[in-house]
């Protein structure tokens, strides 16, 4: 299982550009940490998510 | 008993503060501002070693020496050792930012980094903390001139330029706290990646969803990443039929500022 926001969810083997889009996300408007350390975004398509890993996704809205 | 009076010390058997200042019956208060240890009062407080009392005599401008004793009489005692010290970058400078600018200004943090390259129009006047005469401005050189006016002992910086994956690191070196307050998602999004992956260390306070006339409570501040606090209700964002409006804006600024300082103090929420 992996933590994502908080939740169990069985995402293990997916990447983050995979997890990013089944939860509708735009890859251009999120931060995504993984077990404390910040992804880059340009390795989404290569990083796999693994049993045990904590993932936080920060989604943005426009507006300031 | 030995007490500061408008900065200065002074050794002087006083026990309450009508024995300092002219109490109401005396006609005191109607043209003075009394202030003890941080705390405007007209009440006859006791008095203590080292306590800090200011008196301001309304409508005379101060000298500049005295003024700043004056604004640092309002700053909490304390808090003002710790922020006057730190530097805090503002990256854009609309709703958000020039809110979050003047606040910090007002408490006295001592080095803002002014961060915009667009300039003031009208549109801007909704929410933003620019007048008409600063149309046409750079935003940076703009909020410069108002902090000026407001506290003119704080360092300002400014950088009139686009913040990019390339130049945020080293523009943002000096600062230990950054203030995200743009209003494109993908700038905000850039701007977190960049510092919290090339700036080991810095703290970030950003901020997403603020549009609309909803509730006030929905905009929260929340700790997301090791560096990374949150403002907003994280779900509203401007679009056509739904634009910023002063008040939300205003709270979400107001959040971000107050999270700002709460990093410089080490109140760290988890």
């Amino acid at each position: 299982m992996v933590r994502i926001n908080g939740k169990e969810e069985a995402a293990a083997g997916k990447t983050i550009a995979g997890v990013l889009r089944e939860k509708g996300y735009q890859a251009e408007r999120v931060a995504v940490e993984r077990n404390g350390n910040i992804v880059p975004k340009a390795a989404f398509g290569d990083v796999c998510v693994e049993d045990g890993d904590v993932l936080e996704i920060v989604g943005f809205v426009g507006g300031g | 008993m030995k007490l500061w009076i408008n900065g200065k010390e002074a050794d002087v058997p006083w026990r309450n503060l009508y024995d300092a200042v002219r109490s109401p019956q005396d006609g005191g208060y109607t043209d003075q501002v009394v202030i003890l240890n941080g705390y405007q009062t007209r009440e006859n407080l006791p008095l203590s070693e080292n306590d800090e009392i200011i008196v301001i005599r309304k409508g005379e401008m101060p000298g500049k020496d005295e003024l700043e004793q004056m604004l640092r009489a309002r700053h909490t005692p304390g808090v003002y050792e710790k922020i006057r010290h730190a530097r805090v970058a503002i990256a854009g400078l609309g709703g958000l930012g020039s809110n979050i600018a003047v606040s910090l200004a007002r408490m006295g943090v001592g080095h803002l980094h002014l961060i915009d390259f667009d300039e003031v129009e009208p549109s801007n006047l909704n929410r933003q903390q620019y007048r008409l005469c600063h149309l046409g401005l750079p935003k940076t050189e703009a909020l410069q001139k108002e902090i000026a006016e407001i506290n003119p002992f704080v360092c300002v910086r400014t950088d009139c330029v686009r913040l990019t994956e390339e130049n945020a690191a080293s523009i943002l070196q000096d600062d230990m706290v950054i203030c995200e307050a743009f209003d494109c998602p993908e700038a905000k999004a850039m701007l977190v990646n960049t510092v919290l992956a090339e700036c080991p260390g810095k703290v970030v306070v950003a901020a997403s969803g603020m549009a609309g006339y909803g509730s006030g409570n929905t905009i929260h501040t929340r700790k997301v990443m090791k560096n990374l606090y949150l403002c907003g209700d994280e779900e509203t964002p401007a679009q056509p039929g739904r634009g910023l409006m002063a008040p939300r804006v205003m709270i979400c600024a107001g959040h971000q500022a107050n999270m700002v300082l709460r990093v410089l103090l080490g109140e760290l929420d988890e």
